[in-house]
């Protein structure tokens, strides 16, 4: 068991630069999840951590022990790709067992290892096939199965779902985070999908163009995000901005609109007459349909799911999103009024994007 | 009513047309070959008198018999076995190994060396003629049969490079970096995966050669002037004398000249139809 560290990487693919000084450290056991949009770097990174892609600068370790130039096959490791890399000439049994085959163990060992792996997947009866007469889901199951017979110290996922349906993904979420906790290794998991993130992580890092925006605990990371960029990214549906100026007196402090519309907000650091971005959950906004209190708003569209609504208005020439439980009867071009709670507002300064 | 009776009509007529097409496609490609053997079989005596029919009134295995026993011919035979095997097998290495590289590394001079090898591609056959025999004379492999190989290598390895490039393009470079931390070496990797993989475009390419190698004439004419060291192609010629052409003894040594090239692709052929990747990344 080991932990990872990351030390002031950089890549760069000739003069593409990809990673602007990532540094991350990772405690044993924990189970990081890595996220940010496409093209970020996240793949890089961990490639990097798997060995696969050269280090132009800074350390990796795992454990104690520097990597930088050591073999992939010597780092102990193991790695599921998003498009599965099952060998296609091999059995399923094969390809599970292909690493230990490597390691030289003995056959027997082998077996009984493959069996064991093969029967916490449900792929018993598989073992026997070859990749081109499986389903998706099972090859996933495969390379899942290939990465945890050898009981690696850090355990690393590309997207590992991202080929899987809706269904089959929930359920493979909850499988893979179950092994984790009965194995015990780190894991390193690259996602898009930020419901995976949140679930799964025991921290997020969130990542935008190759630089690493903040670290932290899932609740930690969307309740108090660092900046507008996780603020936008972190949240579905996302969370609204309203531009405007700070005010400020002895014992209250607001947003003004550049249209005289007063947003409350909570005292912060912001000077007075800063601008500033002002970010309020759907769900920190409190609808009221009788439009008696909080900030006016014209109804557009609403988006009942059976189980929640959401209300999309217009409020000062904006589009903001509000989430209620309840089920409003609302049509289109009706005022209403949203009520933000303000211990749950965000205040962003506008120049550096940077959390007040 | 009328519509599906006209559909049903149209697709039958559709059918109809499809399977007269195939079978006049087939004829007109196997009708070389069913002569070649026709004529093989025709007693000398017959082959002037009886005019062009379909099937001589008797057939003879005499051909064959003076092909096999009383000519140079298993010589001619044996010669082109050695230098089209040499030649694909030497080639598909070469060609392997440049694939791989080509397909997995970038290295400085790539672009540049890809272009000469195309551009070697260019230069017609008949212009090198000269200055191959040319350099070839000092270093005494003309009329050796190690000098075709060696020009039937060098000829071949631009286009079996780009052909081994395109297989090994083909395999997810995932498969490699999988193998590479389950525990393999760059080289364990490339001998227990990539190889096995690859086994469908190394058969093409052994395949590819070997034909050209087998059926090559203008080289062999060339360098080659001794009967015992002359491959088949020039070989056939040797039917053709200054008085007369032995057709039945030159067809019925063809048609043994085919044997190896049929038995060649019936063995490879199951490598080159088997989709081998399928299944390797998400379906
Ligand atoms: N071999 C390469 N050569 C040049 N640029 C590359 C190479 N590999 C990746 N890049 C660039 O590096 C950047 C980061 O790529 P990376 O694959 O890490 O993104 P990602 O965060 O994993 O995105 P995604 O979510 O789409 O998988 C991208 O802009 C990509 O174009
Ligand atoms: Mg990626």
């Amino acid at each position: 068991m080991a932990g990872v560290t990351v030390r002031d990487v950089y890549k760069a693919y000739g003069s593409v630069r990809v990673l602007h000084g990532v540094s991350i450290d990772m405690e044993d056991g924990e189970f990081l999840v890595l996220v940010g949009p496409s093209g970020c770097g996240k793949s890089t990174l961990l490639r990097m951590i798997a060995g696969l892609e050269e280090i132009n600068s800074g350390d990796i370790l795992i454990g104690d022990r520097l990597v930088n130039d050591v073999a992939p096959k010597d780092r102990d490791i193991a790695m599921v790709f998003q498009s599965y890399a099952l060998y296609p000439h091999m059995s399923v049994a094969t390809n599970m067992g292909f690493s230990l085959e490597l390691r030289r163990k003995a056959r027997e060992m082998i077996t009984n290892t493959v069996a064991q792996a093969a029967g916490t997947l449900g792929l018993s009866e598989l073992l026997a096939r070859f990749p081109r007469e499986l389903s998706g889901g099972q090859r996933q199951r495969v390379a899942m199965g290939r990465a945890i017979v050898r009981e690696p110290k850090v355990f690393l996922f590309d997207e590992p779902l991202s080929n899987l349906d809706a269904k089959l993904r929930v359920q493979m979420r909850t499988e893979i985070k179950a092994l984790h906790q009965e194995m015990g290794s780190t894991a390193v998991y690259v996602t898009h999908d930020q419901v995976e993130a949140m679930t799964m992580a025991d921290r997020i890092v969130v990542m935008n163009e190759g630089i690493i925006q903040q670290i932290g605990q899932p609740l930690e990371v969307y309740d108090t995000p660092s900046n507008l960029f996780v603020a936008g990214f972190i949240g579905s549906p996302g969370m609204n901005f309203l531009e405007g100026e700070a005010r400020r007196n002895s014992d209250s402090a607001w947003v003004e609109m550049a249209d005289g519309t007063l947003l409350p907000a909570p005292p912060t650091s912001a000077e007075d007459s800063q601008p500033v971005v002002y970010g309020v959950r759907p769900e920190a906004l409190v609808i009221d349909e009788a439009a008696e209190s909080g900030l006016m708003a014209t109804v557009e569209v609403t988006e009942p799911t059976g189980l929640s609504t959401l209300v999309f208005s217009r409020l000062a020439d904006v589009s903001t999103c509000a989430f209620t439980m309840d089920r409003l009867q609302l049509q289109r071009g009706q005022p209403v009024g949203l009520v933000p709670d303000v211990a749950r507002v965000h205040l962003f300064d506008k120049a550096t994007g940077k959390r007040l | 009513m009328i519509t599906v009776g006209q559909s049903k009509h149209r697709r039958w007529a559709l059918t109809a047309g499809h399977g007269v097409g195939l079978a006049i496609f087939i004829i007109f490609a196997i009708f070389p070959l069913f002569w070649l053997v026709k004529i093989s079989l025709t007693p000398n005596n017959l082959l002037y008198s009886e005019g062009i029919t379909l099937w001589p009134s008797s057939i003879t295995w005499d051909n064959y018999k003076f092909a096999l026993l009383g000519s140079r011919f298993p010589r001619f035979f044996f010669n082109s076995v050695i230098v089209s095997l040499t030649s694909a097998g030497v080639v598909t290495l070469i060609a392997a190994a440049g694939g791989y590289a080509f397909s997995r590394f970038r290295f400085r001079g790539k672009v540049p060396i890809m272009f000469v090898m195309l551009l070697t591609q260019m230069v017609p056959l008949v212009m090198l003629i000269a200055p191959i025999f040319k350099l070839m004379v000092p270093l005494g492999l003309t009329n050796n049969l190690l000098g075709l190989i060696i020009v039937y290598t060098a000829f071949n390895v631009p286009f079996a490079t780009f052909l081994m490039q395109s297989f090994f393009d083909g395999i997810p470079k995932e498969l490699e970096e999988a193998a590479m931390i389950d525990g393999c070496t760059r080289l364990t990797a490339l001998r227990r995966i990539v190889f096995p993989l690859t086994l469908p475009g190394m058969g093409a390419t052994l395949g590819f050669v070997f034909t050209a190698a087998w059926s090559e004439l203008l080289f062999a004419l060339m360098l080659i002037n001794s009967d015992d060291k002359m491959t088949f192609p020039v070989g056939l010629l040797t039917f053709v004398t200054k008085f007369s052409v032995d057709f039945g003894q030159m067809m019925a040594a063809g048609v043994l000249a085919l044997i190896p090239a049929c038995m060649f692709f019936a063995f490879i052929q199951r490598y080159l139809i088997q989709g081998l990747t399928a299944g390797a990344i998400k379906g």
